[in-house]
């Protein structure tokens, strides 16, 4: 058992438990005063929870690698639920080229192509809804909606099967955790939901222009190897779902709270972009993620042995006072740029134009519509081990 | 001629500073790199090159040679190129331990694919991007082949470090062995995905027996021992942001994204590297200087888009879409 250092924080607290996962915010402020790394004895890992700590692990591959997995499992010994992910649970070089073909297929240039056709499809959601009713649930209506509405056709993959995209998403997600009730929850489905998830990784399965195809095209070119293509489709459908749906409800919670903040945005469209951050830095849908020592490497005055494994704190990070100035204000006047809500260095997220391109298509099909917004009754929370997710945000919005 | 890259168009934040330099053939330097405060250095993968922006206002592109399990150092070979217009020359007789110099990207067009099976080619100095594949070979346990040809035993850089590899090298100096005999080598190398790089008349030759090869099979990177064509700017240039109606002077040791942020106007950023592509931005007028790992050398030349958070300009004046 590892004896920590004397100076080194000690906290029996658990971070997974479902009263802390309801709202993070006092447990996390308490770790980041606490300090720049606190010993977690429940799960004998070390907590980093301040942007500075956060922001350097997240950037030092080398020290920290990802492949001994990002949760809490550790792939050194022990056997990974689904096969490793070859982005996200990889390290260099494995990882270099499905990054690589990734990286070009979702890039900002590339995604131009689906710009005008994601504005159109947003108009016609928001249209069809607000049509019938000022009164909604913003996530089945919006947040979950949209997405579910472009993202899947922009893979490439077919209409049936696809109300499995979230509850697969959710699952891998609570994954990353403890075996907890959260994991148990979904651990009945497991195996058809990942049978599913992997027959539309074939290249048969995908349509001809998609994101799905365009990977296959690189196996093809030899970028990629044709054993890695599936892998990398799976990739993009377990994290490219659940991940913009709780970014989505991020920000129109966010504005649904702050209502001066949609005036702003409503005088100013091109802060669509800025909104989107500010409400990925606020709520940090991506909660937390794991890495592993490759060596006794130091990090905030402590040494981390090789083969242990350190929790980033994305969400307290994002709203660390060290950082920001008044963390907790969703606030459209802040330059949210640097904040971690996507990590950072050579795993930070490979989707990030995509959730932006489909939250500034959202975002301004509402601000020619939406007057104003607000919330409309109880915010229900979604439970997750790794994201901070929605159940229910009821909304009551004015016309314009 | 000033030593000083803040006052050769160097933005401060990406001078890196010669730690050491070493000859390691006949006519040839390794240059180790850091930055000033030994913070680490953006990352890259075998197959990637950097801009040298010499104190002397010439820029040149040298593939990464050093150890990417190191953040915290860059290396490169630079061969005397008698017949460039002084970048190789500046470097071995001017260019001294302590300088700074600007450094942009890095950048990888010749990346390294997966495969069981490498067949490796170098001519000359094209050996320095297959140095870090050939530890990456090595390391994830592939079947893999190095043919290094030069002019003589002398002037082959890296000997010594290759040599540790035993029979898996070919060293062919010219004058001792002759041209290597390239249908041979590569006939042999059925399965293997082939890496040349060098001189345009050994790529010529490989590429002649490769005609009928599957897509990607063949990877090339040509050394073109050539200065890159805009001469660097020393000077301020002025930033017009059109849909804001400002405009703003970016000073030698400040970025455009600084600068634009400086004027009110908030871009969205994130690695600050070049690396991510979050401060893209549109170009309407006026010709970027482009620093950034993202743009493939396409969308470079289209000159539409730049990524301000390092990328600079050529002209007096860009106007961006901000
Ligand atoms: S901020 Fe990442 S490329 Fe400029």
């Amino acid at each position: 058992m590892f004896a920590p250092a004397p100076t080194l924080p000690v906290s029996d607290a658990d971070p997974f438990a479902l009263d802390v996962l309801q709202d993070p915010l006092q447990f996390q402020a308490a770790l980041r005063d606490a300090g720049p790394v606190v010993y977690l004895r429940r799960y004998d890992v070390f907590a980093l929870s301040r942007y500075e700590q956060v922001h350097a692990a997240l950037t030092d591959w080398q020290s920290f690698q990802s492949a001994a997995g990002v949760g809490l499992s550790n792939f050194r010994y022990e056997t990974p639920w689904r096969p490793p992910s070859i982005l996200l649970e990889a390290d260099p070089p494995h990882h270099d080229a499905p990054r690589a073909v990734l990286s070009k297929i979702l890039g900002p240039r590339a995604l131009q192509k689906l710009r005008a056709s994601w504005v159109l499809d947003a108009d016609v959601l928001v249209d069809q809804l607000l049509s019938n009713t000022t009164e909604f649930d913003a996530v089945t209506a919006l947040t979950a909606a949209f997405p579910l509405r472009v993202f899947p056709d922009a893979v490439g993959i077919p209409d049936a099967g696809r109300e499995n995209l979230l509850p697969y998403g959710d699952h891998a997600f609570n994954a990353f955790g403890p075996a907890n009730s959260l994991v148990e929850k979904g651990a009945p489905r497991v195996a058809e939901l990942s049978g599913w998830v992997n027959e539309q990784c074939a290249r048969e399965v995908l349509t001809g222009d998609g994101f799905g195809a365009q990977i296959w095209a690189a196996a093809d070119r030899g970028d990629i190897t044709h054993e890695q293509a599936p892998l990398v489709v799976r990739s993009l459908l377990t994290a490219g779902v659940d991940t913009t749906v709780n970014g989505l409800a991020a920000v129109l919670y966010a504005f649904a709270r702050y209502p001066e903040q949609w005036a702003r945005l409503r005088e100013n469209r091109t802060l669509a972009r800025t909104a989107f951050d500010e409400a990925v830095r606020w709520e940090s849908p991506v909660q937390t993620f794991f890495r592993t020592a490759t060596r006794d490497t130091e990090i905030g005055g402590t040494v981390i042995p090789d083969g242990k494994k350190i929790l980033m704190f994305l969400g307290a990070a994002n709203r660390d006072p060290r950082r920001w100035e008044n963390p907790d204000v969703f606030d459209l006047g802040r330059n949210p740029s640097g904040h971690v809500g996507y990590g950072m260095g050579i795993h930070q997220c490979v989707g990030q134009h995509v959730a932006r391109l489909e939250s500034e298509a959202l975002l301004t099909a509402l601000a020619s519509r939406v007057e104003s917004l607000e919330i409309a009754g109880p915010v229900r929370r979604h439970l997750n081990n790794t994201l901070r997710s929605w159940e229910s945000v009821p909304v009551r919005v004015q016309l314009s | 001629m000033s030593q000083n890259p803040v006052s050769s168009g160097t933005p401060a934040d990406a001078a890196l500073r010669v730690d050491a330099k070493v000859v390691v053939a006949e006519g040839v330097v390794a240059l180790t790199l850091r930055h000033p405060t030994g913070r680490r250095l953006p990352d890259w993968a075998p197959g990637a090159h950097i801009d040298l922006v010499l104190p002397n206002g010439l820029t040149r592109q040298y593939s990464l040679c050093g150890d990417r399990w190191d953040a915290h150092s860059y290396r490169v070979g630079v061969l005397r190129e008698p017949s460039g217009r002084g970048g190789s020359a500046y470097v071995h007789d001017e260019l001294a331990v302590g300088d700074l110099v600007g450094v942009g990207g890095p950048r990888n067009n010749f990346p390294l694919v997966p495969s069981q099976k490498y067949l490796f080619v170098a001519g000359g100095i094209g050996i320095t991007p297959l140095l870090p594949m050939i530890r990456q070979a090595e390391l994830i346990g592939a079947d893999w082949r190095l043919v290094y040809g030069g002019r003589t035993r002398t002037s082959m850089a890296f000997r010594e470090e290759l040599a540790a590899y035993g029979d898996r090298v070919v060293f062919l100096p010219r004058d001792e062995r002759g041209l290597p005999d390239l249908p041979a080598y590569l006939a042999e190398a059925t399965d293997a995905k082939v890496y040349v790089c060098g001189p345009g008349a050994l790529l010529a030759a490989v590429e002649k027996c490769c005609a009928d090869w599957a897509v990607g099979r063949l990877r090339t990177e040509r050394f073109v021992p050539k200065d890159r064509g805009a001469p660097l700017r020393n000077e301020p240039f002025e930033v017009e942001l059109a849909r804001s109606g400002l405009a703003v002077t970016v000073n030698p040791g400040a970025t455009v994204l600084d600068a634009v942020q400086a004027a009110g106007v908030n871009v969205l950023s994130s690695c600050r590297g070049g690396t991510c592509g979050t401060c893209e931005t549109t170009v309407l007028a006026g010709a970027p200087d482009h620093r950034d790992s993202v743009l493939d050398d396409d969308e470079r030349s289209a000159g539409d888009c730049m990524l301000i958070c390092v990328s600079r300009s050529c002209s007096d004046r860009l106007v961006l879409d901000l």
